[in-house]
């Protein structure tokens, strides 16, 4: 018991302190890292107590897709501004009030789920019945996402899929005069049509693709 | 004290996996020099040691004799943390492989999500190495291989849902048992191949290592590295591509399992066969490494996005409907 707790505080100091630093540090690419580093630890968390799809998940989606695109973007915009550190001199923001007010909000959010699911429980609807532990966590959860909750599964993948599909045509631009290249073309090109062997008289020269 | 035994018992049984795999990593080396050179009718390595068998060796004195070089516009801890980054993610993998029925480190539930989870943070060691370098070439280098691996984890997510629908665990070990009867790559041979290419791609192994292609990026993102630094990186690459192998190996060849289930080939430890089906497979990749010129960068992409994808998509459905409508699907 006394290993759990060691490695459970471990993880759960390093994800409190990495998400800090996520908004503390001043290097963006720094606190995308740091934001990694938190995902990592916080799925660590999450094979502590049993859950080690979610887990696993966590680590595939989060940290081996998303937050790699998030590295991407923020180490271009790092290297056209890397001489003019745009924050590191102000020490305030007007965007703090903002801040402020949605962190009380979220805040009190917590504060609420947390007492009430702690004190009335019978408020959340928490079917235990569903949790069966002779099968493991990855059955379990698809017996009840592919079962009681399909629609709501396929809802969440359509407004994913609208979401992306929004984005690509909101940034895509019809580009006229791009040159394309044609695969089965290039492929199926034949030693005729590529090569033309001319007879070159002496000081008249020839003319090839007019 | 009981604790302090545990903990023993556990270290003696790491090290007793990754030296083996480390000294694999050196020898594997040396294959691959000497596969290229065969294919290309040269030597290779035959100086140091019987078969030059010790080039490795005497290559890895050098680089540790050599001197690190940290550039002084580099981002330092970063800079350093990229090689231990790729080297301690390429042998953490190691911990799931079965090299028996039970001889497996950490046998846990979900296996091949920790492999695929793994194999997907091994781009991190490269972009934080581009990145820290603070260098042209190595950041061209990095972004490449990102936007690469990132692709091409895709595609061997689809596949390994394809196996994992004709076996209905995530289980490594349970994979190998449930190729019992067939090894997975003879009804799923489409997927092999795929898995095959995109491993290709996902160790940034040629013909799909532009992120280290020398004609355009000098090393790419290992440019400014040198020494130990530079080794290490190298043998995390070579440690991934043996990964990769045993991924193959695992979920179409039959992982431990021996061929033919008959009495002379069962005597031989299931260690054995997973080991001689990891180098069928890195000599696959040695082969194709020495006859197959580099893809242009487009081609790569659209070799992953606009084949493989719908390919092993399609083949997903196929599989789900043709163990539906048999009534083959794995339940438990």
């Amino acid at each position: 018991m006394i290993a759990h707790a060691i490695f459970f505080y471990t993880f759960s100091i390093i994800a409190v302190v990495s998400a800090i630093m996520v908004t503390a540090s001043k290097n963006t690419v720094h606190s995308v890292f740091f934001l990694i580093l938190d995902f990592i630890s916080i799925s660590c968390l999450f094979i502590m107590i049993g859950a080690e799809f979610l887990g696993m998940i966590m680590l595939i989606v989060y940290v081996g897709a998303v937050a790699v695109l998030f590295l991407f973007v923020v180490m271009m915009l790092n290297v056209a501004q890397q001489k003019n550190q745009w924050f590191a001199g102000q020490t305030t923001s007007k965007h703090i009030p903002v801040g402020l007010i949605i962190s009380t909000v979220i805040f009190f959010e917590i504060i609420i789920v947390i007492g009430g699911w702690k004190y009335k429980p019978e408020i959340f609807d928490i079917n235990n019945s569903l949790a069966n532990t002779s099968v493991s966590n990855t059955h379990s959860l698809g017996q009840i996402l592919y079962t009681d909750y399909i629609h709501v599964f396929q809802i969440s993948g359509m407004i994913l899929l609208v979401a992306m599909v929004g984005a690509i045509v909101l940034t895509f631009r019809q580009r006229s005069g791009l040159k394309r290249q044609s695969y089965i073309k290039q492929i199926s090109r034949e030693r005729a049509e590529g090569v033309e062997v001319l007879e070159v008289q002496s000081n008249k020269g020839v003319k090839i693709d007019d | 004290m009981e604790y302090l035994s545990i903990v023993f018992q556990e270290v003696y049984k790491i090290l007793f996996l990754l030296v083996p795999v480390l000294v694999s990593v050196a020898m594997i080396v040396w294959l691959d020099r000497r596969v290229w050179a065969f294919v290309q009718k040269r030597q290779g390595p035959n100086v140091v040691g019987p078969f030059g068998l010790l080039q490795s060796l005497a290559d890895a004195l050098k680089y540790i004799f050599k001197e690190i070089i940290i550039p002084s516009s580099s981002n330092k801890v970063i800079f350093i943390l990229a090689p231990i980054v790729t080297m301690t993610l390429a042998l953490i993998a190691w911990a799931v492989i079965p090299f028996s029925a039970t001889q497996v480190l950490a046998d846990i539930n979900v296996g091949i999500l920790y492999l695929f989870a793994v194999s997907s943070l091994g781009v991190y060691g490269i972009i934080m190495g581009g990145w820290a370098s603070n260098s042209k070439y190595p950041f061209l280098g990095a972004i490449r291989s990102a936007a690469q691996m990132v692709s091409y984890e895709v595609s061997i997510g689809v596949i390994i849902i394809n196996v994992l629908l004709c076996v209905g665990s995530l289980n490594l070990n349970d994979i190998v048992i449930a190729q019992q009867n067939m090894w997975f790559v003879i009804p799923l041979f489409p997927m092999f191949v795929i898995f095959f290419i995109s491993a290709l791609a996902e160790t940034n192994r040629p013909p799909f290592d532009l992120p280290e292609a020398e004609a355009e990026l000098v090393a790419g993102y290992q440019t400014e590295y040198s020494g130990m630094m530079y080794a290490m990186f190298w043998l995390g690459e070579y440690a991934n591509i043996l990964l990769m192998c045993a991924m193959g190996a695992i979920l179409f060849l039959g992982g431990w399992m021996s061929p033919i289930d008959v009495y002379p080939f069962t005597l031989v430890p299931g260690a054995i066969w997973l080991i001689l089906k990891i180098l069928l497979l890195f000599i696959l990749f040695a082969l194709v490494k020495a006859i197959v010129p580099r893809y242009r960068y487009d081609q790569l992409m659209r070799l992953g996005w606009k084949v493989f994808l719908p390919l092993s998509l399609i083949w997903v459905v196929l599989t789900a409907s043709y163990l539906f409508y048999f009534n083959l699907l794995p339940v438990n």
